[in-house]
């Protein structure tokens, strides 16, 4: 009965402070303006060495394998969006849930590199080749360093999928995996540029 | 329960669907082989939308400070800028 006589305590709500906030460690903004800045110099030399080879990039352009590029498109925005709804599992301290959304996304990622592989492997046995034609260094270097990026962006998504199996990320507690996820979408909008250049505009 | 930068499932889940639609439409202007300046700025509109989502909504950086989507935005619109140029210069005089 004495209990009852307690002063009983309420937990503050964890509200956020509710001004501007950047989701993730300011250091990967960082990183990710770099990136950027090094795909959107790469993009540019692209069009403009087009420019100047309208019906060589256009001929070799055509025979791209357009839905190849319109899947891996697909994959990478579904990866995107399992990364949020696991961000917002996160945020709901729902592990278990952040978890399979990451590991939903790894799924999807994994198939943007099968994909791929099975574009590269059809481009070599035409004989296609960094030397081959200006369109096909860039098609191979720019498509490739953007695979890279993928790469890096599949081990990072394995890593916070550890980090929610071991229930590491929580309300208050959200840092890694905004930080993982802020570089999964870079690569996503990357992509979103490089598909309509490189393979649709014509 | 506070929705904090990340928005809510339903609102992301709406935005997946039209990313998607979004996608179709570029694929299927690349299939019927739209070309031409009205068919580019139409795929820049789309590109450039899609990404403002990845930008704003799934990157968060709507709640960000102004600098940050200034310079994210910024990027893509100096991109688009320059193939569009550089599109303009490559068409028969």
């Amino acid at each position: 009965m004495e209990q009852n006589t307690l002063p009983t305590v309420t937990a503050a709500p964890l509200e956020q402070a509710s001004g501007p906030r950047l989701a993730g460690d300011l250091a990967i903004w960082f990183f990710i303006l770099a990136e950027l800045l090094a795909f959107g110099v790469f993009f540019a030399a692209y069009a403009f060495t087009r420019a100047n080879n309208i019906e060589l990039f256009d001929a070799e352009q055509a025979a791209l394998n357009r839905n190849a590029g319109a899947l891996n498109t697909v994959l990478l925005l579904t990866a995107s969006y399992f990364v949020v709804r696991a961000v917002q599992a996160a945020e709901h301290s729902r592990s278990q849930a952040c978890a399979h959304w990451l590991l939903a996304a790894i799924a999807c990622g994994a198939g943007f590199l099968v994909v791929k592989m099975f574009e590269y492997a059809a481009a070599f046995e035409h004989n296609i080749s960094l030397s081959s034609s200006p369109f096909h260094m860039f098609y191979l270097s720019l498509t490739f360093f953007h695979f890279m990026h993928v790469i890096l962006g599949m081990v990072i998504l394995v890593a916070m999928w550890n980090g929610a199996r071991a229930g590491r990320y929580r309300p208050g507690d959200m840092n890694g995996i905004e930080t993982g996820a802020a570089y999964w979408h870079m690569v996503d909008l990357v992509w979103l540029i490089l598909f309509p250049l490189v393979y649709v505009i014509h | 329960m506070s929705s904090d930068v990340h928005g809510t499932p339903r609102r992301a889940t709406l935005l997946w669907a039209t990313l998607i639609v979004a996608t179709l439409l570029t694929w299927g202007m690349g299939a019927t082989g739209a070309t031409g300046k009205g068919a580019i700025a139409i795929l820049a509109a789309i590109s450039f939308w899609k990404g403002a989502v990845i930008i704003l909504d799934f990157m968060a950086l709507r709640h960000a400070p102004l600098l940050w989507r200034a310079l994210t935005l910024g990027w893509m619109i100096l991109v688009w800028a320059v193939i569009a140029i550089a599109y303009i210069k490559g068409l028969p005089q």
